[in-house]
């Protein structure tokens, strides 16, 4: 075969920790044949970015390459010599990481990084690598291309740097790109803008790429075939449509069928009822820098209200304003039609009780010295005075609720526990003040898809048992179509528009909603193209904001 | 002028060996990674290291040099004891403990052997020193080793000292009274540095703003010359009030160090204060008491831990060196500071009776010996808990 | 540049305030004795009348806070007062000319600086050298005994590290004086020499200190994501390091820099007093024992400001230094 580029041969790869070498690579094959894009996708700890580094030849400080074959182009890159290896790199071989903001050098000029692959493996002069820079930033569709390349990194937004970091890969017009992550850590509407210009130039220089993510939708429109891994192991390998329609291992179907859970439509609210919680024209700022913009939404008994918008939208102070961590400049809080003092050091410990809060970071949110029992138990006798064998048996309850088993977990601590299971325990600790509204502030976001579709579903058990209301803050719409009742979308500090969620999902809506619900991608390799199509590709993602 | 030459001509001596080493490496094992991608700095450390080593074990071999025998024999049994301590504490104790063991270097087990022994001299310094620590028994002769052919005397293994005190019950002495009094002072150091650090990151606002910026204005002045300066006003005070110098000494060390104390309790204060956890307990109602003792200082006791032997170590050297200057530990107490200072003319001797040097050595290698095992242990510690974190 | 030039005059101005402070902590310490200075001054035989006229000359019947302006102003006048010592001395001998601190302490703080001059022509190009070395060998052999080396000599108090080379240079191999006479007279060459056994233990603490300090640093950096990039762009370790590494690591080996060359400032005063080095460390604590006052006040505050202005240039040549604020959005 001629357009071969790169083989792997049952690759083996081991991380050191507490002084042994464990295997993180259990002997994965791949072929990748030019002009061809490889989506590798994976729950975390799958071993994806690692595959990627090892086919540059490349493993990290207590990483190593224990066996197995990497040949790109005829050359072994396992056994070449360091020189060799430095030969191809940046010049056949780039790479485009995760988070571009970190892996730009601050200390030097945009386009002075740009240049310095092609100068220094002698493919241009610098004056016509600055050239061409300026025509790939062009390319790539960045504003102001001419002079944006002689601004410093931190001069630069974090969706522009992305692509800026893609023209840097491409400043050699290398043979092969790997891709880790570039989009993760960008909101939907910047991710859309910078899927679309990857996705042009790759196509239009036909480099090969291997596109790594843990992101289904988004390898849907980036690659021609998808490798699934688990646990440093591959499940499957086919093209993308084949992989799309008819998975054939199971893994590989559960990881489709996240997508597919939605709870039944609640019939709607009964006009007159009080709602459990009330917010009314709060304005709010951390210092001087307002944050909060006349915001007013209300959350009924047994309903949930998902609150959705990018970082920086004011989603997560709105929920510091119920708690009364940051007591608003003005407006108030009403719960149960009673109006709550601001500072939660004034609320008295009924108040305090009523409204509980799970975290994002089940990490940070539970004392790592601490037992799951006595984590669970605290509010247990802190609020109902329960001690001794009652407050055992009232956390036993509590475990058994999350479907933990009690005698397995109650001794044990927070660092043995899986993330899922951590977050499990979070919930019980907000049940175990017996609330009647909890505040759920990105749960799922840390989460793998599988596991957080489990929390998913014990949300809407527990709501369903114990008539819950949620407020559910997050920026992944695939979440508030399957668990909302009604939704509040906010930007900028205010809220753009509310409504119950089947009216939300449907035209009219508000533009910015619009633009928010199109640039969510959608499992159909299609749908890059089709938005595209619709909106044409200079009215996509931050320019269509900018527009508004 | 001819140092530089020597110099100038040994490197490149070793630089030609690293070539040939280099290059006759790639010969020997032409595909071995080892040698292929062999940076030129490695190969000249490695002809460096074989130098040394050849140099050092030439040096063992000449008659003059006493000291670096005496130096390298002392190195090897302590190396021995370690490993040997290392061993028993695999196989000895709860599970717990066997475990650290198993993964601790031999640098820790060397500084927790040490540690062991010190405390042990420490407590029991009464019942194990041959001697009092202020009885005159004899004439001056600071010969070590007892043997009367080399001028020692057998009734005091260490000598006598210059107005004729046993060296040896002095050096135990000393580690109850320089040991003891820096513990003390760093415990006392804690206390204050410590509460007040928690509490300033805990309530923040203005009491945080006066504590802060009063820290900053004292660590603004040198410790050792603020230690001197308050020293001197103490020892008037002292004077007129009939209260030993010592106490002054201990709370004016304490007070001092309890300002790089709260720098550090602070911080890892804040660091613990922004967690989730300490939120859900502030929501949940919880008093300051609780948040305090129960939420934030479990998760502070590793950081504690190692800034607490980090801080005896400055404290016991600070002390020493104050009992060095003359206003420290006050005689007729023992004090390893002031041994040194009184003992240290008899190195002069060293030329011709080599023994006679080694008594003042033996006070501050006492000093030295400790404060390097306590390093020895915290950064293993440090390292440990800088390890989990990735 | 305006915001940079802002925290600069910030840090300067608080810098100033923080000297100001010191001064008056170090007055007020002083004014915490018991009794009169007068009286400590000549002792318990004096007579009242000679007591009332030192009383008058040393302005002690003024409230203390006319004192302390009088002092500051003598202070940044470099006026610094006249020693106990020379009074007493003037008192029972009469006439003659008074030496005051300022002159006392003048050729001694010239004798000061030349040693930390000559510590720092030494230690910093080493630490750092050795710093960078063992950061980017780190785990190896070499890292793991300059590990133990720099451990050990950050433990050890001065006053052991300077015996163990007087043993070594100046009494079993008599390459160096053991004592430091250092006097007006000497040529370049033997005031060298004669510096360099204490310039050398003070190396050898502060060599060991700034080198942890610049290991840290660098490994910090080189585990930053840029770094990984720049290799994975194929260019050379040295590049790596010249062009990617070392301009950010600028800043925090200033600061180390700065930060143990403050450090010397303690460290110089156990030394001078192992070599008799006629320095402002060993007058200090001279003065120190026999409780010389004027002395030992402006002695401390010379200490302070020559740290507390280290530490101020530390701040702001790593402020300069940062890119993300050299070049603001």
């Amino acid at each position: 075969m001629t357009d071969r580029l790169l083989t792997i041969r049952n690759l083996k790869i081991e991380g050191r920790s507490d002084e042994t070498w464990n295997p993180i690579i259990n002997g994965v094959d791949l072929d990748l044949n030019r002009g061809e894009v490889l989506g590798l996708i994976g729950e975390s700890g799958a071993g994806k970015s690692t595959i990627g580094l090892a086919s540059m030849g490349y493993a990290r400080d207590g990483v190593r390459i224990s066996d197995g074959s990497v040949e790109f182009d005829g050359i072994d890159l396992v056994n070449a010599s360091a020189a060799t290896k430095r030969a191809l790199l940046g010049k056949r071989i780039a790479y485009v990481a995760q988070s571009a903001a970190a892996s730009f050098n601050p200390a030097h000029k945009l386009i002075d990084q740009h240049t310095e692959a092609p100068v220094q493996h002698k493919v241009m002069d610098r004056a016509s690598s600055v050239e061409d820079g300026v025509e790939l930033y062009r390319k790539l569709r960045l504003p102001n291309p001419e002079q944006i390349g002689f601004r410093y990194p931190h001069q630069v937004s974090g969706g522009q740097l992305q692509r800026a970091m893609t023209a840097m890969a491409m400043s050699c017009r290398p043979d092969l790109i790997i891709f880790d992550e570039p989009t993760t850590a960008l909101d939907v509407t910047t991710q859309i803008e910078v899927l679309a210009s990857i996705r042009d130039i790759v196509e239009q220089f036909n480099t090969a790429a291997i596109y790594i993510t843990h992101d289904l939708a988004v390898v849907a429109q980036m690659a021609d075939k998808i490798k699934v891994l688990l646990r440093g192991d591959e499940v499957e390998e086919a093209d993308t449509r084949t992989m799309l329609s008819s998975p054939t291992e199971d893994y590989t179907k559960s990881l489709w069928a996240v997508r597919s859970f939605h709870r039944p439509e609640k019939p709607a609210i009964v006009t007159g009822s009080t709602p459990v919680v009330s917010l009314k024209n709060i304005d709010a700022a951390y210092g001087r820098v307002p944050v909060l913009h006349d915001v007013s939404f209300d959350i009924h008994p047994g309903r949930t209200v998902a609150v959705v918008g990018e970082s920086g939208s004011g989603k997560s102070t709105a929920a510091r304003c119920i708690t009364g961590l940051l007591p608003p400049k003005s407006g108030y809080v009403e719960f149960d039609g009673e109006a709550l003092p601001l500072d939660y050091r004034k609320r008295d410990k009924m108040q305090l009780r009523q409204a509980q809060m799970i975290y994002q970071m089940a990490d940070t949110a539970l004392n790592p010295r601490k037992s799951i029992g006595e984590i669970i138990g605290r509010p247990v006798q802190f609020y109902l005075g329960l001690t001794g064998k009652e407050k055992r048996k009232r956390v036993d309850q509590l475990l058994d609720q999350i479907e933990l088993e009690p005698s397995m977990y109650y001794h044990r601590l927070p660092s043995e526990l899986s993330g899922g299971q951590k977050q499990r325990v979070g919930i019980a600790r907000a049940l175990a003040a017996e609330p009647k509204f909890i505040i759920c502030d990105e749960v799922t976001s840390a989460l793998d898809q599988l596991v957080a579709e489990g929390i998913l579903k014990l949300l809407a058990k527990l709501q369903d048992e114990l008539g819950l209301s949620y407020m559910f803050i997050t920026h992944d719409l695939a979440t508030v179509k399957s668990i909302a009742d009604e939704v509040v979308v906010m930007k900028d500090g205010r809220v753009i528009e509310q409504g119950g969620k089947s009216e939300m999902f449907q035209p009219p809506h508000h533009p910015y909603t619009d633009l928010l619900l199109s640039s969510v991608p959608e499992m159909d390799p299609d749908w890059l193209s089709t938005v595209l199509k619709e909106r044409g590709v200079d009215n996509i993602g931050d320019a269509a904001v900018d527009k508004m | 002028m001819s140092w530089w030459l020597f110099i100038i001509a040994a490197l490149a001596v070793v630089s030609v060996y690293a070539w040939v080493f280099r290059t006759g490496g790639r010969a020997i094992r032409p595909n071995n990674p080892f040698f292929r991608d062999m940076p030129f700095t490695v190969a000249f450390g490695y002809m460096l290291a074989m130098f040394s080593v050849f140099g050092a074990i030439w040096l063992y071999m000449q008659d003059g040099a006493v000291f670096f025998r005496w130096a390298v024999q002392g190195f090897i049994i302590f190396a021995i004891a370690a490993f040997a301590f290392r061993q028993f504490g695999r196989y000895v104790g709860t599970a717990g403990t066997r475990k650290l063991f198993r993964q601790m270097p031999l640098t820790a087990s060397f500084g927790i052997l040490v540690i062991i022994i010190y405390a042990i001299f420490a407590i029991f310094a009464g019942a194990i020193a041959p001697y009092g620590q202020e009885e005159i028994l004899g004439a001056a002769n600071v010969i070590p080793g007892g043997d009367p052919a080399l001028g020692g005397d057998p009734l005091y293994p260490l000598g006598t000292d210059q107005i004729g005190r046993d060296i040896l019950s002095r050096l135990i002495f000393g580690a109850q009274n320089t040991v003891g009094i820096a513990f003390i002072t760093t415990c006392l150091a804690f206390f204050i540095g410590g509460s007040l650090g928690f509490l300033a990151a805990t309530l923040g606002g203005w009491l945080d703003q006066v504590l802060s910026r009063a820290v900053d204005v004292l660590m603004a002045i040198p410790a050792l010359i603020f230690a001197l300066l308050l020293m001197t006003i103490a020892s008037v005070w002292a004077n007129e009030l009939g209260i030993p110098l010592t106490f002054f000494m201990v709370l004016i060390i304490a007070v001092i160090d309890s300002t790089r104390v709260f720098r550090l309790a602070r911080a890892v204060g804040q660091n613990i204060v922004v967690m989730d956890y300490i939120e859900a307990a502030k929501l949940r109602g919880e008093g300051l008491g609780y948040l305090v003792f129960r939420e934030i200082l479990p998760n502070a006791t590793a950081p504690l831990l190692a800034e607490f032997g980090l801080r005896f170590c400055f404290v016991f050297l600070t002390i020493a060196s104050l009992s060095f200057l003359g206003v420290g530990i006050q005689p007729p107490l023992a004090d390893w500071g002031t041994m040194v200072k009184q003992l240290a003319p008899f190195i002069n001797f060293a030329a011709f009776a080599p023994l006679a040097a080694v008594t003042p050595l033996l006070a501050a290698g006492a000093i030295a010996l400790l404060t390097v095992a306590v390093n020895f242990v915290v950064d293993w510690m440090l390292h440990k808990s800088s390890g989990l974190k990735e | 540049m305006s915001s940079v030039l802002k925290i600069i005059l910030q840090r300067l101005a608080l810098g100033v305030l923080t000297l100001f402070i010191v001064s008056v902590v170090i007055f007020l310490a002083v004014n915490a004795l018991p009794g009169d200075f007068a009286q400590s001054i000549l002792g318990q035989g004096a007579t009242p009348e000679a007591i009332a006229a030192i009383r008058k000359d040393l302005g002690l019947d003024q409230p203390l806070f006319t004192r302390y302006l009088t002092w500051l102003a003598g202070m940044l006048t470099g006026d610094l007062g006249v020693s106990f010592a020379q009074m007493n001395f003037q008192n029972s001998m009469g006439g003659g000319e008074m030496e005051t601190v300022a002159t006392q302490i003048a050729p001694r703080l010239y004798n000061t600086l030349w040693l930390a001059a000559v510590t720092a022509m030494i230690a910093v190009p080493v630490s750092i050298a050795l710093g960078v070395l063992s950061a980017l060998y780190r785990n190896s052999l070499f890292d793991r005994a300059t590990n133990i080396f720099t451990l050990s000599s950050i433990s050890s108090p001065e006053f052991f590290l300077a015996y163990i080379l007087i043993l070594f240079l100046a009494v079993l191999n008599p390459l160096l004086p053991s004592l430091s006479n250092i006097y007006d007279e000497l040529s370049f060459a033997e005031r060298f020499q004669r510096t360099l056994l204490p310039a050398l233990t003070l190396t050898l603490v502060v060599t060991a200190h700034m080198m942890r300090m610049t290991r840290a640093a660098i490994i910090n950096l080189l585990a930053s994501p840029y770094i990984e990039m720049a290799r994975l762009k194929g260019m050379s370790p040295i590049r790596v390091i010249v062009k990617h590494a070392l301009p950010n690591a600028l800043a925090p080996i200033i600061n180390v820099i700065a930060l143990n060359l403050a450090y010397l400032v303690t460290g110089v005063v156990v030394v001078e007093v192992v070599f008799v080095y006629p320095g402002i460390g060993q007058l200090f604590v001279d003065s120190v024992k026999i409780r010389d006052i004027p002395v030992v006040q402006a002695c401390c505050l010379i200490f302070a400001s020559a740290y507390v202005l280290l530490n101020l240039t530390a701040d702001i040549l790593s402020i300069i230094s940062n890119p993300r604020l050299r070049h603001p959005k």
